[in-house]
């Protein structure tokens, strides 16, 4: 018995062993490709409710948590979800080709994130042309009728309380500040930026604004870009940032200039990881939005359309609220007690 | 016999001549067209700013290089044996993952640390292997690599990102105060990785070899190197070296984040080409790649001090990553004639 296993082979011939090793490759491939093609939309006579979700990206927890409260919500009504997403932030033919395949597998609703406000409009139209409801999730397109309804964040809305936030932080001190965008033309990107500096309650044009840098909402981006403007100067008393990440990215910079207990730093997004931070005093607060909220309104939506005909419309904000623990006056706020019972991610 | 007056046409000093002459030695050596674009970024940057040519500007624009410049380290290594590799940024951020998900999770950091070097030095093996045993082309391995290893981090992470608590997975980020300025350890680390495959390119066998495989492998094949071993072989350093990588990156920025360096690839083949090396293999020097690295990011670092739109970072780069394949592909031209 033994004798077998010692045995060895002396001379391995190469050419054989190559080939299959890709022929064991290409099954592999060829298994899941073949895997995938199941569909199983259609259930005996009466068909179940398919709803798709487009999201921008598969990746940012964001998304991730809005998919998940997506699937809970479609189970609890007994309705079929397909989620499908864009590769990157701004991958707008992406999301179109997610938007042609829902199509093409005949979904009675879709519920989209556009990466961009006109990016998908055709592939939306084109849904809404052959009766599905087309409902945009997290932000709105332009015009924002080109969808049924949406169930989104109010990025104005939510910039504003950031910046009414960050100037009564800094009481009497004349403002001096640094903003940490997103990305240039992103629909999001701008309606932050606007809501801020209404909020915070300057033109975009003020001298007031020491510093401004793209961080494509990138954590990394956002600490390089704190470090080189805190060269130019470091008389700086309050930042913007477009979302946790970038506000990350930004507190480890003025922490290591030593100019964490002059610095005033806001944000938007309410994950879990972004209120710990506020918690722990990496910034000051941080702007809540609710995700799960859009996900289940816009479930809930698409199935009663289908159950009873009735067509929801026009813009519903989801919400947002206030976090921090060194609240002020005039702005209602909640703690971060309150926030990790309510983050996300 | 000659008369002492008279002079041949030719044995005067023609004028200039010798100034052509250096300018065809600075041209042939590769390291100097960058180290100028170098020395005449820094001075623009230090007559234009009151604060880039600080101490505490240049520790910050040597923080920011380290892990670019130690994944362009690797990216130089393969590209001398005239191949590529896209998927340096994926692996590292696969190492950060399980380095910081293991701790998270009450994993033994030094466990973690070694569990993360070993996963990125075995993806660089699997990558080796394929380029050299199957003799599939780089540039299709590492595309695939790419998507594969970005999923994995994604599916391994569950799209969330790892704050890192361990004294030894932050290590890199920490330094000396060297009058006042941090210098971290990263830092160190950085310039003796530099200094150790400088003397390794130049002064061993396998250096040699790097530079032969890359300039003609049948040539390399018919003197006796043994051609698939050593293309094998940078892809596995090059592999190790993107786990150091990750290592540095939790330094840099103590959080795992399965989204990060999504383009770290291609910033590394750009300290690489603005270094000087070849794209077509066989030339060039890791000197030349971390002064690529560094012009990166004094023109990112002064730029933005200058206060220029960061667009302009983009368009800066980009015209200096054409201006020097076009320095590569005269001096080639130049060798043929």
């Amino acid at each position: 018995m033994a004798h077998h296993h010692t045995v060895r082979r002396h001379s391995r011939p190469r050419r054989p062993r190559q080939g299959a090793v890709l022929l064991v490759v290409g099954t592999l491939l060829l298994a899941s490709a073949c895997g995938g093609g199941q569909d199983s939309a259609e259930d005996g006579g009466t068909r179940k409710v398919t709803i798709g979700l487009v999201t921008k990206t598969e990746t940012n927890p964001f998304f991730v948590t809005m998919r998940k409260a997506a699937a809970d919500a479609a189970e609890k009504n007994g309705a079929e979800l397909i989620a499908l997403a864009g590769r990157f932030d701004g991958d707008n033919e992406g999301q179109v080709a997610a938007m042609e395949s829902l199509i093409a597998r005949d979904v009675q609703g879709i519920l989209i994130t556009p990466s961009n406000t006109t990016g998908v409009l055709g592939a939306i139209a084109e849904a809404r042309r052959q009766g599905i409801l087309v409902i945009a999730l997290d932000s709105a397109t332009d015009p924002e009728d080109a969808v049924d309804a949406t169930y989104a964040t109010d990025n104005v809305k939510a910039g504003r309380l950031q910046g009414a936030y960050v100037r009564t932080a800094l009481a009497d001190r004349p403002p001096e500040l640094i903003m940490l965008d997103g990305t240039e033309g992103s629909s999001v990107s701008q309606q932050r930026h606007d809501g801020f500096l209404d909020g915070f309650g300057i033109k975009d044009d003020s001298p007031a604004i020491r510093g401004r840098a793209n961080t494509n909402g990138d954590r990394n981006l956002a600490q390089t870009a704190t470090e080189n403007l805190l060269q130019r100067t470091t008389d700086v008393n309050s930042v913007y940032t477009i979302n946790e990440p970038v506000a990350d990215g930004a507190s480890a910079a003025i922490a290591a200039r030593g100019l964490t207990r002059q610095v005033t730093i806001g944000t938007i997004d309410g994950g879990c990881d972004g209120v710990r931070a506020v918690r722990a005093g990496k910034y000051a607060a941080t702007v809540m939005q609710f995700p799960v909220r859009m996900a289940e309104q816009g479930v809930d939506a698409v199935t009663e359309f289908v159950e009873s005909g009735k067509e929801p419309s026009g813009f519903t904000d989801t919400g947002t609220e206030l976090i921090t623990d060194k609240p002020v006056r005039g702005l209602a706020s909640h703690d971060t007690d309150w926030g990790l019972q309510r983050c996300w991610g | 016999m000659r008369s002492p007056g008279t002079t041949s046409p030719t044995a005067g000093p023609e004028p200039g001549a010798a100034l052509r002459e250096a300018l065809r030695y600075a041209l042939r050596t590769p390291t100097v067209g960058p180290l100028t674009a170098l020395a005449v970024a820094v001075l623009v940057f230090s007559l234009t700013t009151d604060t880039f040519m600080t101490p505490g500007n240049l520790s910050l624009v040597l923080q920011q290089t380290i892990v670019i410049g130690t994944l362009a380290l690797g990216q130089s290594l393969i590209i001398l044996t005239a191949g590529i590799d896209l998927a340096n940024g994926a692996i590292t951020v696969l190492g950060t993952i399980v380095m910081a998900k293991l701790v998270f999770e009450g994993g033994n950091p030094a466990a973690a640390l070694l569990l993360g070097l070993v996963v990125a030095t075995l993806l660089g093996l699997v990558n080796g292997l394929l380029v050299a045993r199957l003799g599939l082309p780089p540039f299709i391995v590492t595309l695939g690599a790419l998507s594969v290893v970005y999923a994995t981090s994604r599916l391994y992470s569950d799209s969330r990102s790892y704050p890192v608590t361990s004294d030894l997975l932050d290590f890199w980020g920490h330094g000396v105060h060297l009058g006042g300025v941090l210098v971290t350890w990263g830092t160190f680390l950085l310039l003796g990785l530099y200094a150790y495959f400088w003397y390794v390119l130049g002064k061993t066998g396998w250096g040699r070899h790097i530079y032969a495989v890359g300039n003609a492998p049948e040539s390399a094949r018919l003197t006796g190197i043994n051609v698939r071993r050593t293309i094998l072989s940078v892809y596995v350093v090059a592999g190790l070296l993107y786990g150091i990588a990750a290592w540095q990156a939790l330094g840099r920025i103590p959080n795992a984040d399965p989204n990060a360096y999504q383009t770290a690839n291609l910033e590394s083949i750009t300290a690489v080409v603005i270094g000087g090396t070849s794209l077509f293999g066989g030339r060039g020097s890791v000197v030349g790649t971390l002064i690529g690295a560094l012009i990166v990011n004094v023109l990112r670092s002064g730029l933005t001090q200058a206060g220029i739109d960061s667009l302009y970072q983009d368009v800066a780069t980009g015209t200096l990553v054409v201006v020097a394949v076009g320095v590569d592909k005269v001096l080639r031209r130049g060798d043929t004639r």
